[in-house]
């Protein structure tokens, strides 16, 4: 029993993680239909950022907790700047390019982001030091969850709800759902479109950094090409929760980690992402809209 | 002017703060020891100064050409570039054909081996990416894991050769036809979805084609790899290394020369021309009367054919594969030599695919600056030059009313 509820909070886990990169892949999907290739670099800059400013702040004596919430401040910032400049330079000038450009763009950032770590930094595996504590009240359920797994939790699901309140209850989030629904329109009624798109690049960003810095400090290790998987598995469950639907990117997450851990624990761990791209095949066959999605008609 | 340096100074300042703790910072945590590279950070300005100049100034003149192509909407007729010009015109360039055809006949004869071994990966690397100019400039169909199929291929030869001793004539077919069976099979699912979806299901797809061969032992050998695959034999002659490898040049070229008669007469003919209006407007297309399953499904099975015939070639010469020959990086080289190349022309493709391979083989030092280039290019070409180095010039049919010419 102890197992297989290990294997539930990992898989919760998990799943927490692919559903904040999801939420970037579906925002930006729901307003501009692209798939933002070079989102799961993102992630991976913001994990890399957060581990040389920690790198640093060690080095300089700094402590603890100081240490975490510095760490996870910067990469947010650096990770929301490279993802406004990512726009700016490789999708705002192909707005209306035929379908097939910004996706390959996409794709060259994705590249060209990646082999920059690399070149900039190390194509080694970097050891990414523990920024959260052991909890003294998590000691009875250690050997079932950790206080990383723990502070993965509450933060994403705090990351989540923060983020629903911003698109139904401010301004901006109005301009989003608006732009959402119909681009021309919004622009029509006076919303800076574009300017609606950078924040949700940036709101995207942020919370691909967010997942960077926690997954960093979960597994311990990070390099240049993380951003590789994370990024197909964060698109699966976009794509399993019905892509452009925001709740379903988080339920879409989690049924994926879910799966994953699962089928990992009890079937066999070394072929794991064969099962999240096989859950990907089974709904695009079987459900093509997504778990929450609306099968949209095309309109001529 | 001066408008022109302050946006660039606010460009170089945005840069060098973006690109400060990845370029300048370099720490160890091993050691508790951190590096400041602070040269880098100047190199980082001036270079932003620079090309943030330039960013501009070629932005305004796309915007420019824009919209003069509103403007004179009427002349739809792209204007051909000169190099297009030159390639069309029939005197200058069959004889063209001919001296590079000469050329490359001779090749082995004037140089070493060494060389013959790159121009045939270089070669492969052609048809590779032909086989997917099929799939991605033909038909519109973005496929990221191109490099499963050519895998597909590489170990059916190896291990049919290597357990059941099949020769290679025989298994070049059979791993083309394999490569085009996971291809359908793998189209299947995502018929009835947009294209996007197709690429993040190739990309999965290639990522996982790896991992099972890493994995599964019994079968692919795992991470360690299949080795002593035979090389291809003509007519039971002996044969050393180096004319083996003079004997695969010759063969490349073949297939080479194979693949673009195959490619060119399936442009002009009626699938060809399915796959093309697919590519513009589904929906269209399938008004049309158009049958979208087999449009699709035959240019995804053909895009793979190539990969696997080439496939079953690569591994007869690198008489040895391992999982780490197919992975994603190879897909995104062969689709940015298309996109380089321009997309659905042959001729383009060719070019990129040959300058793409032989460049860091001679220029070593431009070896670890590979992929980011690559990447860049991709970028830099989508903006400024979506149609490639050498644009696919659409065919327009026409036909005689009265005597007339009328486009058709």
């Amino acid at each position: 029993m102890d197992y297989f509820l290990e294997l539930v909070l990992s898989g919760l886990t998990r799943g927490s993680i692919y559903a904040l990169i999801a939420l970037g892949y579906t925002m930006v999907y729901g307003i501009i239909q692209l798939i933002n290739f070079a989102h799961g670099e993102i992630y991976m800059i913001g994990a890399f950022v957060a581990l040389i400013v920690s790198g640093v702040l060690t080095i300089y004596g700094f402590s603890g907790v100081s240490i975490l919430i510095l760490a996870a401040l910067i990469a947010i910032v650096y990770s929301a700047a490279y993802g406004y400049t990512l726009e700016k330079i490789a999708y705002r000038p192909l707005r209306n390019a035929p379908r097939l450009a910004p996706l390959i763009s996409a794709i060259g950032m994705s590249l060209f982001l990646q082999n920059y770590v690399l070149l900039a930094q190390t194509p080694d595996f970097l050891p990414f030091p523990q920024l959260v504590p052991e909890f003294a009240f998590m000691e009875p359920v250690a050997h079932i969850i950790g206080s990383a797994e723990l502070v993965i939790l509450v933060t994403s699901t705090t990351a989540m709800i923060g983020l629903t309140l911003l698109i139904k209850y401010t301004k901006i989030g109005k301009a989003m759902r608006a732009t959402q629904q119909d681009l021309i329109m919004a622009r029509l009624t006076g919303i800076n479109v574009d300017r609606v798109i950078s924040v949700t690049f940036v709101i995207g960003s942020v919370l691909a950094a967010i997942a960077g810095v926690l997954v960093g400090s979960y597994i311990g290790q990070i390099n240049y090409f993380i951003g590789f998987m994370a990024g197909v598995k964060a698109f699966t469950a976009a794509v399993l929760g019905g892509i452009g639907n925001i709740p379903g990117a988080a339920l879409g997450g989690l049924v994926l980690g879910l799966a994953e851990s699962l089928a990992a624990g009890y079937i066999s761990s070394a072929y794991e992402d064969v099962f999240a791209f096989g859950v990907l095949v089974l709904i695009l066959i079987l459900r093509p809209a997504g778990l929450l999605g609306k099968a949209v008609k095309q309109k001529v | 002017m001066l408008s022109y340096l302050k946006s660039s100074l606010i460009a170089a300042v945005w840069f060098v703060f973006l690109t400060f703790p990845l370029l300048v910072v370099k720490v160890n945590t091993l050691k508790g020891t951190v590096e400041w590279r602070w040269m880098n950070m100047l190199w980082v300005g001036l270079t932003a100064l620079v090309l943030s100049a330039i960013w501009r100034w070629a932005m305004e003149r796309r915007e420019q050409g824009a919209r003069e192509q509103v403007e004179d909407d009427e002349a739809t007729e792209v204007k051909p570039s000169l190099g297009q010009r030159l390639l069309e015109e029939p005197k200058l360039f069959r004889p063209l054909v001919g001296v590079v055809a000469l050329l490359a006949l001779l090749m082995p004869w004037v140089s070493e081996m060494y060389q013959v071994t790159i121009w045939v990966f270089a070669l492969i690397y052609v048809v590779l990416g032909l086989g997917l100019n099929i799939t991605v400039g033909l038909a519109g169909l973005l496929d990221l894991g191109y490099v499963a199929f050519f895998g597909v291929g590489a170990y059916s030869y190896a291990i049919l050769n290597t357990w059941y001793g099949l020769d290679f004539w025989v298994c070049l077919p059979i791993g083309g036809l394999v490569g085009a069976l996971v291809g359908v099979l793998l189209g299947f699912p995502i018929l009835r979805l947009r294209g996007d979806y197709l690429a993040i299901v190739t990309l999965g797809f290639g990522s996982i084609a790896k991992i099972v061969y890493e994995n599964w032992e019994g079968v692919f050998n795992g991470a360690q790899g299949i080795d002593k695959i035979a090389r291809p034999g003509f007519f039971g002659v002996e044969m050393d290394i180096s004319a083996a490898t003079t004997f695969t040049y010759y063969l490349m070229l073949v297939m080479v020369g194979f693949t673009i008669f195959v490619t060119n007469r399936l442009k002009d003919s009626r699938i060809g021309r399915a796959w093309m209006a697919m590519r513009e407007d589904e929906i269209a297309c399938v008004a049309m009367g158009v049958d979208l399953a087999r449009t699709k499904l035959s240019a995804y099975a053909l895009g793979a054919f190539w990969a696997g015939l080439v496939g079953v070639i690569f591994a007869s010469q690198t008489t040895y594969i391992n999982p780490a020959s197919f992975d994603f990086m190879l897909s995104a080289i062969v689709l940015s030599m298309v996109v380089l190349g321009g997309m659905g022309s042959i001729v383009g493709v060719v070019i990129a695919a040959l300058v793409l391979n032989l460049l860091p083989e001679y220029l070593r030092a431009f070896e670890d600056y590979r992929m980011l280039v690559f990447g860049a290019v991709m970028v830099l070409m989508m903006l400024f030059r979506p149609q490639g180095l050498v644009a696919n010039v659409k065919k327009t049919y026409s036909h005689k009313v009265g005597g007339e010419d009328v486009l058709g």
